[in-house]
């Protein structure tokens, strides 16, 4: 069997013990890249080089001292909105497009202290603003299961590295749905934590209240691997939560639901929903139903005001969060420049796509004189009914499920024209972001047309454990995780 | 129509901490550019920023010394504009919750001591430095200044003359110096200034039109700058003319004020909660174990002084002007318990060299223990008071002990009385009028032959002793005559 194929954990396995080499590993994946790469465009930046003699001295020095950590040796992919020292991290922006950062994120600080071996950055939409990658300014990823469509966003990249198996996990970040939906789009597993669960040190910022990173993988047990690898307090970051990090894989080894009360909101089952999402998702409650969950209908009467609440919240963040990008200290600077005005305009006018300027404005608009309380005001008030929303509905059940997306994969250029219609691709996982909640999406059936369906299950804050168990007893018992795509 | 003036003041002081506000970067001054700088602080995409635990301290500190009341819930804003010195495009400070609110200070006012009400002060992060290269036409920014602390305190509009804004800063910054929190250099600029001034006929409610004041540097300027602007704005109205709500900047070359940016270039901050920090809460007991830990501030080590010393109560202000000048004259009082005296020296003959040489009281060359050296040999009669205040000067300079400079100069008082007899003697065989005079009853020129007698003695002959001395040899003369 190709290395390639395997997932994190046999991989992790089979080096820990011996059986393969890290420069195996990598002259795998290096073969596999150059094989589907030039199809799938997951990556902005491939690190494959410097990661051959990584794993060529990492074999010398595990010679001697046969001692591995878990993701010692494991080709991961990382998504180019977070840190990484001495690689680019361009944001799929212009503005970034020659920025090498000094510093590590605190993820890949974790992450390099066990000796992983980085392929490269992968494509994200400009700044994680879209839902597409349609917005990089570096051109668009494609969907391994159909090359025509979109492989979601804006953490599309990661998910279709995953997908098409150009590495054995990558990590993500979520502001709105930014792992889920392009995990759903690529039939693959995405967990956004906790809001506190990661640190957010070294990301670049979007949404400050609502980033979280996240493990974009094969399957339910190589996400909780990931997950407890990065996870932790980090005394860089003042919102991660200083809370012992449990061992996620083990609370996979309970396979059935008995006691689990799984909540259906009724507001996700309504107008705009795609038939044949409804129908992959209703079985897929069935089948949580058949392992011996109780099922429930709740309510979550305030889910229609979370996009209008999201991107009041976001904007108003992101107008502030990106007004570093000047053109003084690092990143794009504009040529020809009469004055310090003229150099901020025609910086951020050059270096900026339509997408990451309409949010400034509306950003920009939100939290100016005389407009601050009517909308950032009142999304905030909002935003915490929206919370009590998920407050109440979590002393009825333990895990609320619902589909990821409205639609599976739409084709490259369908919604691009359409800011709108594209805000709501994130219409079922803007509230989770909003509330600091963890969720996950893993594959729950295919459309006709051949491309994945998405389920989501949503946690209470900090009991990733729960939605873990839940999606790995589905996982295992509906099998989807095993179907590959045929990348033509 | 006779105006009053109404005067606020804001002024930025920066916080002692040997960190940044946000992060681990040293806030040393004169370091060379960029030197003290990390991807915090140089707003580096996807740093954090983790707030300061001293600098926390320090402003309650500062709050509690003030009479404010703490906050207990305690929110970091984000102060949105673009500018090259400010490297995240937004300054994180605190908008609706300052650390600090409703305190008080006295100040010595027109009409005996009066308050100032102190609005609120809060914590925030300074911008780095623009530098201007003439002649490249180029600038470039330093950041290393660029998240160093800043305590902003933001008084009422309570101060009506250019003295009373003085007497305020100058007992805001005693205060900030006793409790150590910040170094009060004015023109390091880690205590800056910017008062605010409007006019209003008297009697009347309302406020008139307020200007603000920037780049005053000393306590000089800051009277230079608001007497100016008092004059300027009363000339505008009696002519007929309005004020503009406007900043202007002083001009000390020129002596006078001149418009920086009018009120329709300000800016729209664009405040809000910054998502990077979470809510700070400051619990009761640690608020009180801030108090518990304030040092004696200058109000009352100065009626302290006036009860424990017997000083007069000017003696005590302007020993108690300063923490450093109140240590050293108590350094002193707990080795030579005469603290009159040693006030006198301290207020007189050591702030003279001080002033002289620009030299502040902590680094005087003159320790206190040579100071009471100097004192114990004047009080042991070794030397006179004339000659101890005539050598200080070189004691001052020279880093000799007194004891060494009196050697050497030979101006040992003169106390022998075989060797103070014989000078006597000389002095009453040149002034026989004198001494018939002084045979007839007239007692007073007893003076004039001590005086002669220590011009003769070259001025090291020991008053005192001459004087008894003189006494027995007149006195028994007369017996001797009488006899």
């Amino acid at each position: 069997m190709s290395l390639h194929k395997l997932t994190l954990i046999d991989l992790q396995r089979k080096f820990a013990a011996g059986e393969v080499t890290a420069t195996e590993i990598m002259r795998a994946y290096s073969l596999r890249i150059s094989q589907v790469e030039p199809r799938v465009k997951a990556f902005v930046t491939q690190t494959r080089e410097v990661a051959c003699e990584q794993a060529e001295a990492l074999d010398r020095k595990l010679k001697e001292w046969r001692k591995t950590m878990p993701l010692t040796g494991m080709p991961l992919a990382v998504k180019d909105n977070i840190c990484t020292d001495g690689v680019p991290t361009t944001c799929s922006s212009r503005m970034l497009q020659n920025f090498v950062p000094p510093y590590d994120a605190t993820v890949i600080s974790k992450l390099r202290a066990q000796d992983y071996m980085l392929l490269g950055k992968t494509n994200l939409d400009e700044f994680a603003m879209g839902s597409s990658t349609e917005n990089s300014a570096f051109g668009p990823s494609r969907n391994p299961w159909n090359l025509q469509c979109v492989p979601g966003g804006s953490s599309g990249g990661s998910a279709a590295a995953v997908a098409a198996e150009e590495c054995v996990a990558a990590l993500g970040s979520d502001t709105g749905g930014s792992i889920r939906q392009p995990a759903a789009f690529c039939g693959v597993v995405g967990l956004k934590p906790t809001y506190g669960r990661v640190s957010r040190y070294g990301l670049v910022a979007f949404a400050s209240s609502l980033d979280q990173i996240g493990p974009i993988t094969k399957n339910v047990s190589d996400a909780a691997f990931l997950l407890g690898a990065i996870a932790g307090h980090d005394p860089l970051d003042s919102t991660s939560i200083d809370r012992p990090v449990p061992d996620y894989l083990k609370a996979l080894q309970k396979r059935d639901l008995k006691r689990l009360r799984v909540g259906v909101p009724v507001e996700f089952f309504a107008e705009g929903l795609d038939p044949e999402v409804d129908r992959a998702v209703r079985s897929a409650i069935e089948e949580l139903s058949h392992l011996g969950a109780e099922v429930k209908e709740i309510r979550l009467p305030r889910t229609d005001a979370a996009v209008a609440v999201y991107y009041v919240v976001a904007t108003a963040e992101a107008s502030s969060n990106l007004a570093r990008f000047d053109g003084v200290k690092f990143g794009f600077r504009a040529k020809e420049t009469k004055d310090l005005l003229d150099l901020y305009i025609k910086t951020r006018q050059e270096g900026f796509g339509p997408e990451v300027k309409r949010r400034i404005m509306l950003g920009t608009y939100v939290l100016s004189a005389g407009y601050y309380d009517a909308y950032y005001g009142k999304a905030q008030a909002v935003r915490t009914l929206v919370c009590q929303d998920f407050e109440a509905a979590f002393k009825q059940v333990d895990v609320i499920v619902t589909p990821t997306t409205p639609t599976p994969a739409f084709k490259l250029g369908e919604k691009s024209e359409d800011p709108l219609q594209m805000y709501l691709s994130d219409v079922f996982t803007i509230s989770v972001n909003l509330a600091g909640l963890p969720a996950i999406s893993l594959p729950c059936g295919f459309s006709r047309a051949g491309v994945p369906i998405g389920l989501q299950l949503i946690g209470r804050a900090f009991e990733e454990e729960t939605v873990l168990q839940a999606a790995h007893a589905y996982e295992q018992s509906a099998q989807w995780h095993q179907k590959k795509p045929t990348i033509r | 129509m006779t105006y009053e003036t109404v005067i606020g003041v804001e002024v930025h002081a920066q916080l002692r901490t040997k960190s940044k506000m946000f992060c681990g970067c040293a806030t040393t001054f004169g370091a060379s550019a960029n030197s003290q700088t990390c991807p915090v602080c140089l707003g580096l995409p996807g740093s954090l920023p983790v707030i300061n635990r001293m600098a926390v301290e320090m402003a309650a500190r500062a709050g509690l010394a003030l009479n404010c009341t703490i906050t207990a819930n305690n929110q970091f804003a984000r102060k949105n504009y673009f500018y090259p010195d400010l490297p995240k495009g937004y300054q994180i400070s605190q908008y609706e919750s300052p650390i600090c609110q409703h305190g008080w200070i006295k100040i010595a006012g027109a009409e005996g001591t009066k308050r100032v009400r102190i609005r609120r002060a809060h914590l925030e992060e300074d911008a780095g430095k623009n530098v201007h290269e003439t002649g490249t036409g180029g600038s470039r920014v330093d950041l290393n200044r660029a998240g160093t602390p800043l305590l902003e305190i933001v008084t009422e509009p309570d101060m009506q003359s250019a003295d009373e804004v003085v007497s305020y800063l100058k007992g805001l910054r005693d205060i900030l110096m006793y409790l150590e929190v910040c170094d009060g250099n004015m023109e390091e600029g880690n205590f800056r200034c910017e008062p605010n001034l409007s006019l209003r006929p008297v009697g009347q409610k309302e406020f008139g039109t307020k200007v603000e004041l920037k780049n005053i540097n000393s306590f000089k300027y800051v009277k230079d700058a608001v007497e100016y602007e008092i004059k300027r704005q009363t000339k505008v109205l009696r002519d007929g003319g309005r004020i503009y709500q406007e900043t202007r900047l002083w001009n000390f070359e020129r002596g006078e004020t001149a418009v920086m940016r009018s009120k329709e270039e300000a800016h729209d901050y664009r405040y809000f909660p910054d998502p990077d920090l979470v809510p700070l809460k400051l619990e009761q007991a640690w608020v009180d174990g801030c108090r518990s830990s304030l040092p004696e501030l200058p109000a009352v080590r100065m009626r302290r002084f006036v009860e424990k010393y017997g000083l007069p109560e000017y003696d005590g202000g302007v020993l108690t002007a300063s923490r450093a000048m109140a240590d050293y004259f108590e350094a002193c009082v707990s080795q030579f318990n005469q603290p009159k005296t040693v006030s006198n020296w301290v207020m007189g003959e050591l702030t003279r060299e001080l002033n002289n040489s620009g030299t502040d009281i902590a680094a005087s060359p003159v320790s206190p223990e040579r100071l009471v050296d100097l004192l114990q040999m004047v009080d042991k009669g070794t030397i006179s008071l004339k000659v101890a205040r005539e050598l200080f000067p070189e004691l001052y300079t020279s880093g000799k002990s007194p004891e060494q400079i009196v050697q050497e100069k030979g101006l040992t008082q003169v106390s022998d009385e075989g060797a103070l007899g014989t000078i006597i003697d000389e002095v009453l065989a040149k002034s026989p009028a004198q001494v018939a005079q002084f045979k007839e009853g007239k007692q007073q020129v007893l003076g004039f032959l001590v005086g002669q007698v220590m011009k003769a003695s070259g001025g090291k002959a020991n008053p005192g002793k001459v004087n008894a001395l003189l006494r027995t040899k007149l006195v028994d003369s007369r017996t001797g005559l009488d006899a």
